[in-house]
């Protein structure tokens, strides 16, 4: 049987192409917004695209650092 | 007129749930779809402003009390008692359907509480019908998570019924007020509160318990509780600067818990936190903007959350699997729920022509508009990274990823149409949020949709995305549980507590012996003197009893010489 659409390495090829080019129309538009920054540094251009990846990558690192103390086996409490 | 208009809302619920065991199936699906709207027509008949009260021991209750709010809420409860009864008719037991009505009228009914007592009652209520969901599917998982979450809101109701005490004894009324927090009674009652909200260091009980309930279980139970709570916390302490750091809290918590769970509802339950947190930052903030900023996150919240929950409850219901690490690839089989939940999971992340979209940003332009710098960038933060751990984690790891191999179709008509509904309701609303602007409970002066903020928005989810999927190798999922704050009480607490009972133990059977020892030589003695050969009962002879006598009566009257 031939694999749905959407998980043959070609159409995830696509895909990955049709979402940077909707990334770089999202940042070029932001070119026609009129800045009303409430603090400044959140008017510049492009800000919410660095701020939004920065905190990911950051909430990312922060849930690492934590399940480095925190994690355990889900069978942990098995047994109690 | 005036006194089928006074009836509280709320009741109509609570009572025909009691009825529902003794219904036939045809009639309990009638009940539990019809009365939801009986509900709703109950509420928006009720007079503006109208107050029901009753004189009880001096004190003046008004078990219905409108405002806006009030109204707000309670339809919001009415329309998840409706949409959750669709859902769970096929599989959720009787007594499991009752306790979700008693839930939702309970939840109704603490909307329109106008005085602290009528409060606490459904509030108890409230916890007991909930503990009854969460222990309906019999599992021994469901009964313990049960029990923590019983324990754990009766103490809450504990703390509340202190401070309303307190309240009552201060100021000799027993109205629901705005409250200043100037009382150690009235930061009992915002802790009680807050336990409900899901608020730290006690947030633990709802990733711990509702996962355990059945799928229609947990729709029901993601809906009242904690809303129930924001509701309390808007009308009793709104623009309490505390609540902007419990908020914050548990937004990121939220988030960052949600991002290393494999169980896909409790990551789902994870996300409540998260939504409830930009709530009660919403009501520390307190301007207009703000308030009705909560409430409206409220409104839609309700809808999109138990919408997710109704997605992974139909992965669960036709799987029987609920960890990521099982799951994937379903959508090839599964259409219906995964386009639902992803509907769902873009209105949770704001996305626009969403629900999330209209509610969301009105808290945060109220942090920009008090310029509270911390705040603000906060929220952004976490506005990308909600997107981060429910708009995509959630619908990926359940429905892409890799291919699991299960293929199950979509769920039964009734659980397909609970979806639809609420599907339906979320673009709806984040269309055309006039109607629902309208409910607030402050005049709204905010236009949604201006090209910055849609181009913004879009920017910041979109790399949020992007992010998602270059990270995607440190998300894998993996059998593991992260730690929390009820490690204290099911972990260190019965450890510590084990040598202390070992030690009372041994203290206790030292005690018994030597307590049976000092008995029984006291029995001993009693035995040695009062036995039948002990010297006080033998028989005496009658003339030692004369000899007595004599020698008595002698040395009276050598006495009396003398």
């Amino acid at each position: 049987m031939k694999p749905h659409w959407l998980v043959r390495p070609g159409s995830i090829r696509l895909l990955w192409i049709v979402f940077l080019c909707i990334l770089a129309l999202t940042v070029l538009a932001g070119l026609l917004v009129h800045p009303h920054a409430a603090f400044g540094i959140d008017g510049s251009f492009g800000f919410y695209t660095w701020f939004g990846f920065a905190s990911c990558i950051a909430l990312i690192i922060v849930a690492k650092l934590l399940a480095l103390l925190l994690k355990r086996k889900d069978t942990y409490y098995d047994g109690d | 007129m005036t006194a089928i208009s006074l009836i509280p809302p709320g009741l109509p619920l609570v009572l025909g749930a009691l009825l529902l065991p003794l219904c036939t199936a045809r009639l309990r699906a009638l009940l539990v779809l019809g009365l939801p709207l009986l509900v709703l027509a109950l509420v928006w008949q009720l007079p503006a402003g109208a107050v029901l009260s009753i004189d009880f021991l001096g004190h003046e209750l008004a078990p219905l009390s409108d405002s806006k709010l009030a109204r707000l809420f309670a339809t919001v409860f009415a329309i998840m008692a409706f949409a959750g009864g669709l859902f769970g008719l096929n599989h959720m037991r009787v007594a499991e359907l009752s306790a979700a009505m008693i839930s939702a009228g309970s939840a109704i009914g603490i909307a329109f509480a106008g005085d602290l007592v009528t409060l606490l009652v459904f509030w108890e209520a409230l916890a007991l019908a909930s503990t009854l969901l969460v222990w309906s599917t019999r599992t021994p998982q469901s009964r313990d998570a049960g029990l923590r979450y019983l324990v754990l809101h009766l103490f809450g109701g504990v703390l509340l019924l202190a401070g309303i005490i307190g309240q009552v004894a201060a100021t000799g009324s027993v109205a629901f007020t705005a409250m200043a927090l100037d009382s150690p009674a009235q930061w009992l009652i915002l802790a009680g509160f807050l336990i409900n909200a899901g608020a730290p260091p006690l947030s633990a009980w709802l990733p711990d318990a509702y996962p355990e309930a059945s799928p229609g279980g947990m729709v029901a139970l993601s809906a009242f509780t904690t809303k129930a709570a924001v509701f309390v916390l808007l009308t009793g302490f709104p623009g309490a600067d505390i609540l902007i750091a419990f908020g914050l809290y548990m937004v990121f918590y939220g988030i960052v818990y949600a991002l290393l769970e494999n169980d896909m509802r409790r990551i789902l339950a994870y996300s409540i936190i998260n939504q409830v947190g930009f709530m009660i930052v919403g009501i520390g903030i307190g301007t207009e903007m703000a308030l009705n900023g909560a409430a409206a996150h409220a409104f839609t919240h309700i809808i999109y959350k138990a919408l997710l929950l109704m997605s992974a409850g139909s992965v669960l219901y036709m799987t029987g699997k609920r960890k990521c690490t099982d799951l994937g690839g379903l959508f090839q089989s599964m259409p219906l729920t995964a386009i639902c939940g992803i509907i769902g999971a873009l209105a949770i992340s704001s996305f626009p022509l969403t629900s999330g979209f209209i509610s969301k940003s009105m808290i945060s332009q109220s942090a920009a508009d008090q310029h509270l710098t911390f705040v603000w960038f906060m929220l952004v933060a976490a506005s990308a990274g909600v997107f981060l751990h429910a708009g995509i984690k959630f619908p990926w790891f359940v429905f892409f990823q890799k291919d699991s191999g299960l293929r199950p179709p979509d769920p039964p008509l009734n659980m397909r149409l609970g979806m639809i509904l609420f599907a339906f309701l979320c673009i709806a609303l984040g269309a055309w949020p006039a109607p629902l602007y309208n409910l607030l409970p402050y005049p709204v002066d905010y236009a949604p949709y201006t090209y910055a903020h849609v181009i913004s928005m879009l920017q910041l989810l979109l790399f949020s995305g992007l992010a998602f999927f270059i990270m995607l190798p440190y998300l894998k999922r993996t059998l593991t549980i992260t730690l929390d704050w009820d490690w204290f009480y099911r972990r260190l607490l019965p450890r510590a507590a084990c040598p202390l009972v070992r030690a009372l133990d041994a203290w206790q059977r030292r005690c018994s012996i030597d307590t049976l020892r000092h008995i029984s030589h006291f029995l001993g003695a009693l035995f040695l003197y009062h036995g039948p050969q002990g010297v006080l009962a033998r028989t005496w002879a009658t003339g030692s009893m004369v000899l007595w006598v004599v020698i008595l009566l002698g040395i009276y009257l050598l006495a009396y010489y003398f």
